[in-house]
């Protein structure tokens, strides 16, 4: 076989498959997982009808949510209705092409050479990943605004102002890792972590938390679940949205909380790597594959993802500006010269 | 109606001679305990200031507004006030009675907020005009409604169509306004179907922003012409209908109603039958400042909160279940006592109870009372006065929240309340945090309550013997004569309650759940008038509202505890 077709076209065609798919999957089951957690949370059993202990719960609300029926509201703007599940969807999916789940692997000797389990490797990963996940902000706007709904229009702009408020303490927390990293390529910031035997949670605990805290409202999620609010805006930006249309709303918002989670775990919890891979007699620890590392530590966060929405009453809109602007901010700045100062002093 | 009650007075003021002279057409000391005073309309707004006014008489809770439909007198109708004064415990009730030509009388809005609309309710029913009331149109039913239903000779049975368009949209909302920024504002509608109102109510509010400037509530949804259909009702056949007023405290409802009967028969319910109402009502009350609790922090978002009160209010529709069959609506009390005895099982469930609720309200405790963001979104938001709680006639936790410590199991205890030791929790804020602290106080005292119950409950009858009022048992029944004849008697006869009015009001969970009754000596009431707590308060909603944002107008609703079914009947 020609070596470039084989090289550029079929194994990354193979690995766009097999990321599509397995993240379908995972996000299918991450509401399952959601239901059930904060079922035991909540004192109560969650799903536990469809299939051996619910599990078959996933694929029921698949195929309900396939065959409803597809409203379009009669004020609607047809054309950007339709557009905005796609533009939120889209880019949520798009920014796994960069998120390294693990280093380059013979997958047990099954493969003839190393590949790496992630799509490409580009020297501006992070940056693509932020502008990529902004454009999802167009769809809720979009949506919002097309539904001809005051409550998805108020929804819709709660969410636009969240959205762009807390991506800039989120990017000044990523400048963070940025300056003890000295690089943008994300499988090069794991690869900092493994030379300098640290995950950057250590030094940069106050970029993680801030970062942390950014991810979730970027992600609209309990306590900063205004766009949606239930209570108030009935079910905000998609409250006029049905069947797929919404379910795509849906799974771009479980698709953000691992795009959150994952770039957590790439910048801050070492990505792939074990546990405190500078202590040598914790090597023992090397026998887990480094991918399941990785899905553990994705799997932690998504859990206190959960937890958050297990506890948390929501924030009202001008609060939770009044946190980003004021607190998130002026910390986030702070925390972009105390680790520059940390960097210039060890780093000489 | 005869004058009664020697004890207390001699405490009471003379209110002839404190009223302005001549304006009061006769006055007597009613049976239960109130000042009847009957007034000529045009010395009517003079009477109410005094009463108000005149530190002596010093009624500041205007408690209900209804009016009496009686066909063949001379001046048709009657418009009965009644009248409160919280400081010095003694209640009036005002009757003026007007001709069917010329049904108006002065609005008392401008004295007692608290008329606004109970007065509309007397307008929507009766077709009884108040001068000068602000907003004077019908609130329980559509605005295309013909006639006025609680008239004695409105047929329930017409029908017609409606052909008037009524968009029920406020005239304010309809106007465009700019502010100078060219912005406009807008008009958002919240109910009859939104999730936060956990039940059918509208609100209509105009924003600038997202901040309320003024606000409307459009009530009526649920109305199911609950004192209509009592006028057509044996006395005991009303009590499946009281369930449906607070649902989620039916057991209080009806033995509110219970109690109502029995002070107009002069019976009273046998020890057993007055323990376990206390020990079923203070469970419901627990249930329901449990669900308006649980509803008003997930409106907030915290919605775990909502499970851990779930939960015990599961196990309390369990026991409820045991002893009266239903859940939701019990309709186990009956006049004279309740409908049968409790199960075998009943005080070790009870007690089980007492271990099995805390724990929940305590979990709720740690996890959201001193919550940052939880009090962030309620101290300081939907603050009522001590003064303004009053003038808008409320009651209950809401009232308590704004550091009144007025209770009826307090102040006027009834079915043996006085023999329980229990606090009576007050906050002095005001505000929704408040309201929440002081439902969360009165459930550990209404356990505290059932502890004292359940641990000397009484054996005996749970329905008194006096065969003019309940059934003589089955066996007797079976096998004697006598008994036979009562039951024969009853059944086709009903109760026979002597004729007069009476209002009874006992602490409902949502504050002062008062029935007023009158009787014709037939087998079913003449006239009922529920005076539903909730009422009273959500006539203050769109006023607290102003200057609130959206997210607080929820906040404030839940706290309030608004229940459609009592707001409407």
């Amino acid at each position: 076989m020609d070596q470039p077709l084989y090289q550029f076209i079929v194994i990354p065609l193979v690995k766009i498959v097999v990321i599509l798919g397995v993240l379908s999957l995972i996000v299918a089951y991450l509401t399952f997982f959601e239901r059930k957690v904060l079922a035991y949370i909540q004192v109560r059993l969650g799903p536990n009808r469809v299939g051996p202990r619910g599990w078959l719960q996933p694929v029921a609300d698949a195929l309900k949510l396939l065959v409803k029926e597809d409203l379009v509201p009669g004020g609607a703007q047809k054309f950007v209705f339709m557009l905005a599940p796609a533009l939120i969807i889209v880019p949520a999916f798009l920014v796994f092409a960069v998120i390294p789940f693990g280093p380059a692997t013979r997958l047990f000797g099954l493969l003839p050479e190393a590949i790496p389990p992630y799509l490409t490797d580009v020297n501006i990963a992070l940056l693509f990943v932020l502008g990529i996940s902004s454009i999802g902000v167009y769809g809720i706007i979009l949506g919002g605004w097309a539904s001809n709904n005051k409550f998805s229009l108020m929804g819709a702009l709660r969410s636009g102002a969240q959205m762009i408020s807390y991506e800039v303490p989120m990017g000044f927390a990523i400048i963070s890792v940025l300056l003890m990293a000295g690089s943008l390529s994300l499988v090069k910031i794991v690869e900092a972590q493994q030379s300098s035997h640290l995950w950057f949670i250590f030094p940069g605990l106050l970029g993680f938390g801030i970062y942390f805290i950014c991810g979730v409202a970027e992600t609209n999620r309990n306590p900063f679940d205004l766009p949606e609010a239930e209570s108030e805006l009935v079910a905000g930006f998609h409250t006029e949205y049905s069947g797929m249309k919404f379910a795509f709303f849906f799974l771009a918002e479980y698709t953000n909380m691992l795009v959150v989670s994952s770039l957590a775990t790439v910048l801050f919890l070492g990505g792939w790597l074990r546990p405190f891979p500078n202590v040598a007699w914790l090597g023992f620890l090397g026998i887990v594959p480094p991918f399941v590392w990785f899905a553990l530590k994705v799997a932690g966060f998504i859990f206190v993802y959960l937890w958050f929405r297990g506890t948390f009453p929501r924030y009202r809109f001008d609060q939770l500006m009044h946190v980003g602007w004021k607190w998130l901010l002026p910390l986030s700045l702070a925390n972009v010269l105390l680790v520059g100062l940390i960097v210039l002093l060890v780093k000489g | 109606m005869t004058a009664s009650s020697t004890k207390s007075s001699t405490q009471l003021p003379d209110a002839e001679a404190l009223l302005p002279a001549d304006a009061v057409i006769s006055s007597a000391r009613a049976a239960d305990g109130h000042t009847e005073l009957t007034v000529d309309r045009s010395r009517l707004l003079e009477v109410l200031r005094t009463l108000k006014e005149r530190p002596e008489l010093d009624c500041d809770l205007l408690l209900d507004i209804c009016g009496v439909d009686y066909p063949r007198r001379d001046q048709r109708f009657e418009v009965v006030y009644h009248i409160a004064s919280l400081a010095r415990d003694h209640r009036f009730r005002v009757k003026v009675p007007i001709s069917e030509d010329d049904a108006t009388v002065p609005s008392a809005y401008g004295i007692w907020k608290a008329a606004d609309w109970f007065e509309r309710e007397a307008y929507d029913l009766f077709g009884i005009t108040f001068e000068g009331h602000p907003n004077l149109k019908r609130i329980l039913t559509h605005g295309g409604f013909h006639g006025h239903a609680l008239r004695k000779d409105y047929d329930p049975g017409q029908r017609w169509l409606l052909t008037e368009e009524d968009s029920m949209v406020p005239a304010w909302a309809t106007e465009e306004l700019t502010d100078e920024d060219h912005l406009e504002s807008q008009v958002l509608n919240l109910g009859p179907s939104h999730p936060a109102t956990h039940g059918t109510l509208r609100v209509v509010v105009r924003l600038e922003g997202e901040t309320i400037s003024k606000a409307e509530c459009e009530i009526g949804y649920l109305h199911r012409c609950f004192e209509k259909m009592s006028e057509t009702h044996g006395w005991n056949q009303v009590i499946p209908y009281t369930d449906r007023l607070n649902y989620c405290s039916s057991m209080i409802n009806g033995v509110g109603y219970a109690l109502a009967v029995e002070k107009m028969l002069g019976v009273e319910a046998p020890p057993r039958a007055q323990a376990v109402r206390v020990i079923l009502s203070e469970l419901s009350r627990i249930m329901d400042h449990a669900v308006c609790l649980g509803a008003n922090l997930v409106d907030l978002g915290a919605l775990t909160n909502f499970w851990y009160f779930f939960q015990p209010r599961e196990e309390i529709y369990g026991l409820l279940e045991a002893c009266a069959g239903g859940r939701l609506t019990v309709s186990y009390a009956r006049v004279g006592g309740l409908a049968h005895d409790v199960p075998a099982d009943f005080e070790e469930r009870v007690r089980y109870l007492l271990d099995y609720i805390p724990k929940f309200v305590n979990d709720v405790e740690k996890l959201i009372t001193t919550n940052k963001i939880f009090r962030d979104r309620t101290e300081g938001i939907g603050v009522v006065s001590p003064e303004d709680a009053v003038a808008w006639g409320w009651t209950g936790p809401c009232l308590r929240a704004s550091g009144v410590p007025y209770d009826v199991r307090k102040a006027h205890p009834y079915m043996g309340y006085e023999q329980y030791d229990f606090d009576v929790p007050v906050a002095s804020t005001g505000d929704t945090y408040a309201r929440y602290l002081v439902r969360m106080e009165e459930m550990r005292q209404s356990l505290r309550i059932i502890r004292q119950a359940i641990d000397d409950l009484p054996e005996g009858p749970v329905i008194t013997d006096d065969h003019h009022v309940a059934l003589p048992p089955k066996e007797k029944v079976y096998t004697e004569m006598e008994a036979l004849i009562w039951h024969f008697k009853l059944i086709y006869e009903g109760i026979h309650v002597p004729k007069g009015d009476a209002y009874s009001f006992t602490e409902g969970a949502n504050g002062e759940l008062g029935y007023y009754i009158v009787s014709d000596g037939s087998g079913h009431p003449y006239r009922l008038k529920v005076r539903p707590p909730c009422f009273a308060i959500f006539q203050a909603f769109p006023h607290i509202l102003e200057g609130h944002m959206v997210p607080d107008a929820i906040a404030i609703l839940g706290s309030l505890n608004i229940i459609a079914g009592e707001l409407d009947r």
